[in-house]
């Protein structure tokens, strides 16, 4: 220690003096940890508060069996009574036919970005226009479906022109979290079954898929759930009706986002506010079952190399 | 068994009973990657379609419309001849999601640093996890809540604000208690797009090389030195690449902003403060869709929405391009070799 001391330059007053953590540089590191803290509690805020609202507010209704199997048919927002069942059917029947559609095209798509693709130039085009899609506004997908569906085809307004614009924002959801898990499923794997004969359709049919497979239904609810919330297209290729309808081709249909976006001008009315709040409840409960499910399935299935 | 269509790889070998590779190139793998091309075909076809489409039903209307378009403020197209602008749609939509970036981005980077360089390992996932549950709430929720609970709770901000500011017009207080205002819709767009930017940010602070991190350390630095000198820095790119994804997401966003922003009266003067409601391309669609009955009202609000569109496509394509540009950290990081590294996966987290 001796030595080291003797050896060392005396301190001139200008080179950075490294020693010790003087009072400003602790203090500056004090208060970045402590904003920095305090950004992610500010952040937690809206959450709790959200789910708090929605949770105290909605309960209510839905320990009530006829909310699960009842429709508003006949009830005016003076009035209580009813049920969400012709929504939740709406809800569910619109995003299953939007998954029904969006998947096998997700899946194909990342089999080609993957598979056949990789590092091409074509891909690069297709992977850019994932990313375009991807933040294409809810929006705008409702008012290109509306183009094709209601102003050029002539159709009317159904549940399943909802389906076809929820596609296009389904469809990048699944197509990248495929593609992530394709990604990982190790080569060895793929040259294990060419190396047996197996062509190259079989080999991602019954062996890359299956190994993702975890992966891909984690995207695939995830790509759900982020579709079931969706109002917008709702508000314009839709129409909200309060009858129990089933059939996605024919006739309005009643979702859970039009439901509350019904009652919520006039949420002066107590039985409308307790009905906006629990089908809010309701449609959370869904949106989140899905996101908890999807992170269950992923810390389960999660591909092991090697 | 031997495939007689000659396709098959120059380099195999003569004696065909040691190696056969299959049916190469026969029915099932052409009917496949068929398959598979054309649906990769498919997306990029929808992007076109989605522009073409949009195009095509808006010309009609463009061509009839009696007032600027770009720059009028009028919107009246059930009108003979229609007259309609996006001029007041424009600025409303630029406004209020600018404002939300500004109050999301600092926040969602200080989350970010949070769960990687301060949370207890152990803490880390479960926090980012309930982050990202903040993007699972369906936005009609978020609307309901920003308007009934949220709102409220602002009037005092904007009070204060307006009082101190007011001569600034952009900050003018209205002469109204109305608090379904841009300021009101911003800040909860900035709790809508909160998650985003917080899970992009994340997986490149994540990617900090650790060199550089032990480096900064070992020359004495502090955690919030290591992260202004070290982080930061490598993932700038990254985080205004978030950013940007952000703001095309605040600038679609459209029913937590029709519930929240009140429209003003038809005669009423323009407003620019941010403190009057006002409408944004998203919101005025989405409140008129009753008003699409004739051919040139719907060409005037597809009009609306194609503007919407290129804009969001030019935003998302400007984050994404700055994406490409930079492996995380930029040039200065580049020379660095970083061992073990998994190529880079952006948007991963989408």
């Amino acid at each position: 220690m001796t030595t080291l001391a003797a050896n060392r330059p005396a301190y001139d007053g200008k080179t950075l003096d490294l020693t010790g953590k003087s009072g400003n540089r602790a203090f500056k590191n004090t208060l970045a940890s402590v904003l920095i803290t305090l950004c992610f509690l500010v952040a937690l805020i809206p959450l709790v508060w959200i789910l708090w609202t929605v949770i105290s507010k909605g309960y209510g209704l839905l320990a009530d069996a006829g909310w699960w199997s009842e429709s508003q048919r006949g009830i005016t927002v003076r009035r209580e009574g009813g049920g969400a069942y012709h929504a939740i059917m709406g809800t569910l029947i619109m995003s299953l036919i939007t998954a029904l559609i969006a998947v096998p095209i997700a899946i194909m798509g990342a089999v080609y970005l993957v598979e056949y693709g990789r590092g091409t130039r074509a891909a690069r085009v297709v992977s850019f226009m994932i990313d375009i899609l991807t933040g294409v506004p809810s929006i705008v997908a409702a008012l290109f479906i509306y183009a094709v569906w209601i102003t050029v085809f002539g159709f009317n307004r159904v549940g399943f022109a909802v389906s076809l614009s929820l596609v296009l924002l389904m469809l990048p959801v699944v197509l990248r979290s495929t593609e992530e898990m394709l990604k990982l499923v190790p080569d060895e794997l793929r040259e294990a079954s060419y190396a047996l004969g197996v062509p190259k359709w079989k080999t991602i049919l019954k062996v890359v898929v299956p190994t993702a497979f975890g992966g891909i239904v984690t995207g695939v609810m995830l790509g759900l759930a982020r579709v079931m919330g969706e109002t917008a297209p709702l508000l314009i290729l839709v129409g909200y009706s309060k009858n129990i309808n089933l059939n996605p081709f024919d006739g309005f249909m009643g979702a859970l986002p039009t439901m509350i976006n019904q009652d919520r001008t006039e949420l002066a009315l107590q039985p409308a506010a307790d009905r906006v709040w629990a089908a809010a409840l309701t449609l959370i409960l869904l949106v989140l079952l899905l996101n908890l499910l999807a992170r269950l399935v992923a810390r389960f299935s999660t591909i092991k190399s090697k | 068994m031997s495939s007689t269509d000659g396709t098959a790889p120059p380099d195999r070998p003569a004696d065909e009973r040691t190696m056969d590779l299959g049916p190469v190139g026969h029915l099932g793998d052409r009917l496949f990657s068929g398959l598979a091309r054309g649906s990769g075909g498919l997306v990029v076809l929808i992007v076109a379609f989605v522009g073409i489409f949009l195009l095509a039903l808006a010309i009609p209307s463009l061509a009839k419309n009696d007032s600027n378009f770009l720059f009028s403020r009028i919107w009246e197209p059930g009108a003979v001849p229609p007259k309609f602008g996006i001029a007041a749609l424009f600025y409303t939509t630029v406004v209020s999601s600018i404002i939300a970036m500004a109050i999301a981005v600092p926040i969602a980077v200080g989350v970010a640093l949070f769960t990687t360089y301060y949370a207890p390992k152990r803490l880390a996932a479960p926090v980012s996890h309930a982050i990202d549950l903040l993007a699972a709430v369906p936005s009609i929720i978020y609307g309901l809540w920003g308007i009934l609970l949220f709102a409220p709770l602002l009037r005092p901000v904007i009070n204060g604000l307006g009082t101190a500011l007011g001569w600034i017009p952009i900050f003018e207080k209205p002469p109204t208690d109305n608090v379904g205002v841009v300021f009101t819709a911003s800040v909860v767009l900035a709790i809508m797009i909160l998650p985003v930017v917080t899970a992009i940010s994340r997986e490149i602070f994540a990617q900090t090389p650790i060199a550089h991190r032990e480096g900064a350390l070992a020359l004495g630095s502090t955690r919030w030195e290591m992260i202004r000198m070290a982080v930061l820095p490598y993932g700038r790119s990254g985080v205004v690449s978030a950013s940007m994804l952000g703001l095309g997401r605040a600038l679609g966003e459209t029913v937590a902003v029709l519930i929240i922003l009140s429209v003003p009266n038809g005669n009423d003067p323009w407003n620019s403060s941010i403190f009057a409601g006002g409408e944004t391309f998203a919101s005025k669609i989405a409140n008129n869709a009753a008003e699409f009955d004739s051919p040139e009202k719907t060409g005037a609000y597809i009009a609306a929405g194609l503007v919407l569109f290129v804009v969001t496509f030019l935003v998302n394509s400007i984050a994404r391009i700055i994406v490409d540009r930079s492996t995380p950290g930029g040039k200065r990081t580049r020379k660095v070799k970083r061992v073990g590294d998994k190529p880079q996966s952006e948007g991963a987290t989408l």
